[in-house]
């Protein structure tokens, strides 16, 4: 792995960046409890794939940019700006969530305030919708960049292939990515799809194709910081496969443990990448192990605030169901 | 007032809103270019407003369908043009599931004011893919609106309020009338509404309902039999979905007696839905039983100029309906 410092960014930064993979974690595992004691009923969890998410969300400028995620990418519509009580809302369906004001499941993260553009549950969707977001860059003459993720699954949706292949021919400021965790829902990477890897299907559309190792934060850093730069300097579009860990199962209504063996899961769990990041921010002389569990219970009282704050915030009224069907 | 065909008129209409709000863009498969659309609908729009604003597409309809919505929340109005109704079908995923949802899931906080223009129909000999009356597949998804413009004017006046609406709208132009209808539309700026009927002729003995091609055929069939003592009013759907239950109804109850007239197959039709509601809402006005006329239930209009005539709804058979209806 490369070391932190050569991100280039100083250690406010990065401490910043583990505060951001950490919160990540814990705002999680706060969902996974409250689909357990069956206050909402489903949570779809980015566990494994922090890191890379901080480090991708990092090289964006997000108060112009504009970030089309897809399911897992929590963490990095953290870094764009959401907060945890946003989030808790989502998972609440509360009135005011951000996301969809409770009207779509959890985790399917949209805010007009940090131009997070809400996405379906009909998997990548947002591929050709952040084409169209992009191209509005070009024909306003605005220097913002859009970023639209992915997992490797839903990769191979015909939609992605169309929209990649309309952004190499117009070379827009938008940067593609796919978190390659290895699968989709059970099946595995070799019933998916036969390329080496992902990142090849760049330059298959005219334009780079990048494999970086999620848990390696500097080098997923720079990655992304040449291809923004790139993109926003009309270099056009580039594609980042991140390499990540899926730590738990596919959604609260899966058990990876019926296809995934105690070994693989337990060797997961040795490589998880929030214990990798740790390690090396001790190592390279950024936090002490104190000064993490600091933070952690820093972190574990904001994120209870705001779940006391979120169950507390209004349901939906059952009188606004047909509220903004239509413009009129 | 200039005399255009229905096609002049569309083109007119785009036109004058694209001269109006710098925010209108056009694009889809040959669209662009000296070309201008397969049929010409677009011809001109290239040369005048430049090719960012009237581009090629490469051959990707979800990707149209996407990169319209993508244009929409970041406040441009985007029109994309699908070559033939035939063709939308890779697109329906975008159409339902982004488009149709994006007000409604985010609460208005994320819009898609997007025109699908499409054109429909048969009588072409366009065999099976370039026949069809796909309307009805869309038909029912509520956020969505559907248009089709029955004479020149209306089809000025409509695809300019369809390009002003804040909502998604389909607009179907039957490729029959292109240029068979030629009529004086006003060179002023006016803009036919998006939700109503249109009540065509006036009459009190039978009520004859369609849209497009048939209903010509049905205004055509009316003068005929006015001259035998039978009047019809003549409905034009127009908004064909939501449905303008009010006019609808209306003409219902006015004369008792119902044909709905279609060129789809008779079976999960526009008009079954009309024949619904006419039977909920207005159905002890009526003194006959309210009749469809329609094309048969085989999968779309075959090649073959026999099968094609056999599968129309010509003059002569709306006619006879008519003459049929009025003497029960």
């Amino acid at each position: 792995m490369k070391q932190l410092k050569e991100s280039g960014l100083n250690k406010e930064q990065i401490i910043e960046a583990y505060k951001h993979v950490l919160r990540g974690r814990r705002l999680d595992e706060r969902l996974w409890q409250l689909t357990r004691i069956g206050k909402t009923s489903f949570n779809i969890s980015g566990q494994g794939h922090e890191v890379g998410q901080v480090a991708k969300a990092l090289a964006f400028e997000p108060e112009k940019d504009y970030f089309l995620p897809y399911y897992r990418d929590m963490t990095a519509c953290l870094v764009w700006g959401m907060t945890s009580k946003d989030i808790l809302m989502g998972s609440l369906a509360k009135e005011d969530d951000p996301s969809s004001h409770g009207r779509q499941m959890p985790n399917h993260y949209g805010s007009k305030e940090h131009n997070i553009v809400s996405h379906s549950s009909t998997v990548s969707t947002q591929f050709p919708l952040a084409t169209g977001v992009a191209y509005g860059a070009q024909l306003g003459k605005k220097d913002y960049v859009t970023l639209t993720t992915t997992g490797e699954g839903s990769a191979n949706q015909g939609e992605v292939q169309e929209a990649m292949n309309f952004a190499g021919v117009k070379k827009l400021p938008l940067i593609f990515v796919v978190e390659n965790n290895g699968y989709a829902i059970s099946v595995g990477i070799k019933e998916q799809y036969a390329n080496e890897t992902m990142a090849e299907r760049g330059p298959a559309y005219g334009f780079p194709g990048h494999r970086v190792d999620g848990n390696d934060f500097t080098e997923t850093y720079l990655t992304f910081k040449k291809v923004v730069d790139d993109a926003r300097n009309g270099k056009g579009p580039a594609l980042v496969e991140l390499m990540v860990s899926r730590l738990t199962s596919h959604s609260a209504d899966d058990d990876h443990t019926i296809y995934r063996s105690k070994e693989e899961l337990e060797d997961m769990k040795q490589k998880d990448g929030l214990l990798l990041f740790e390690k090396q921010l001790i190592e390279e002389g950024y936090l002490t192990r104190d000064e993490m569990t600091a933070i952690d219970k820093e972190l574990k009282a904001e994120i209870n605030k705001a779940t006391d704050e979120a169950e507390a915030m209004p349901d939906p009224t059952a009188d606004t169901i047909s509220d903004q069907v239509y413009a009129d | 007032m200039t005399m255009m065909t229905y096609l002049e008129a569309i083109n007119k209409g785009i036109e004058e809103e694209m001269t109006r709000d710098e925010k209108v863009v056009i694009f889809g498969e040959d669209v662009g270019g000296v070309k201008g659309g397969v049929f010409g609908v677009t011809k001109g729009l290239a040369e005048k407003f430049g090719d960012d604003r009237c581009f090629n597409t490469p051959l990707t309809e979800g990707q149209i369908g996407g990169l319209a919505v993508g244009l929409g929340v970041v406040g441009y109005r985007a029109i994309g043009e699908f070559q033939f109704a035939d063709y939308i079908l890779p697109a329906v995923n975008q159409l339902i599931s982004e488009a149709s949802r994006m007000r409604y899931r985010t609460k208005g906080d994320w819009t898609a004011p997007i025109v699908y223009r499409t054109p429909y129909g048969g009588g072409v000999r366009g065999g099976l893919y370039h026949s069809q009356s796909t309307e009805k597949i869309l038909f029912g998804q509520p956020g969505l609106r559907i248009v089709t413009p029955s004479s020149p004017y209306d089809a000025k006046g409509l695809i300019k309020a369809a390009i002003r609406s804040d909502d998604p709208v389909l607009f179907y132009e039957h490729k029959r009338l292109y240029r068979l209808l030629k009529a004086d539309v006003p060179e002023e700026d006016y803009v036919v509404p998006l939700d109503k009927a249109n009540v065509v002729r006036q009459g009190d003995d039978i009520t004859v309902i369609g849209y497009g091609m048939v209903l010509n055929h049905a205004l055509k069939a009316a003068e005929q039999l006015s001259k035998e003592g039978i009047e019809a009013e003549v409905v034009d759907v127009r908004s064909l979905y939501p449905l303008d239950k009010e006019t609808l109804v209306e003409a219902a109850k006015k004369t008792g007696k119902v044909l709905l007239v279609t060129e789809d197959n008779k079976e999960g039709s526009i008009m079954s839905e009309i024949a619904a509601i006419i039977a909920e809402e207005a159905l002890f006005y009526l003194d006959s039983p309210i009749k469809r006329l329609a094309g048969p239930d085989s999968p779309s209009m075959p090649y073959a100029i026999s099968l094609e005539r056999e599968f129309l709804v010509d003059e002569e058979k709306v006619l006879n309906a008519m003459r049929e209806l009025a003497e029960f």
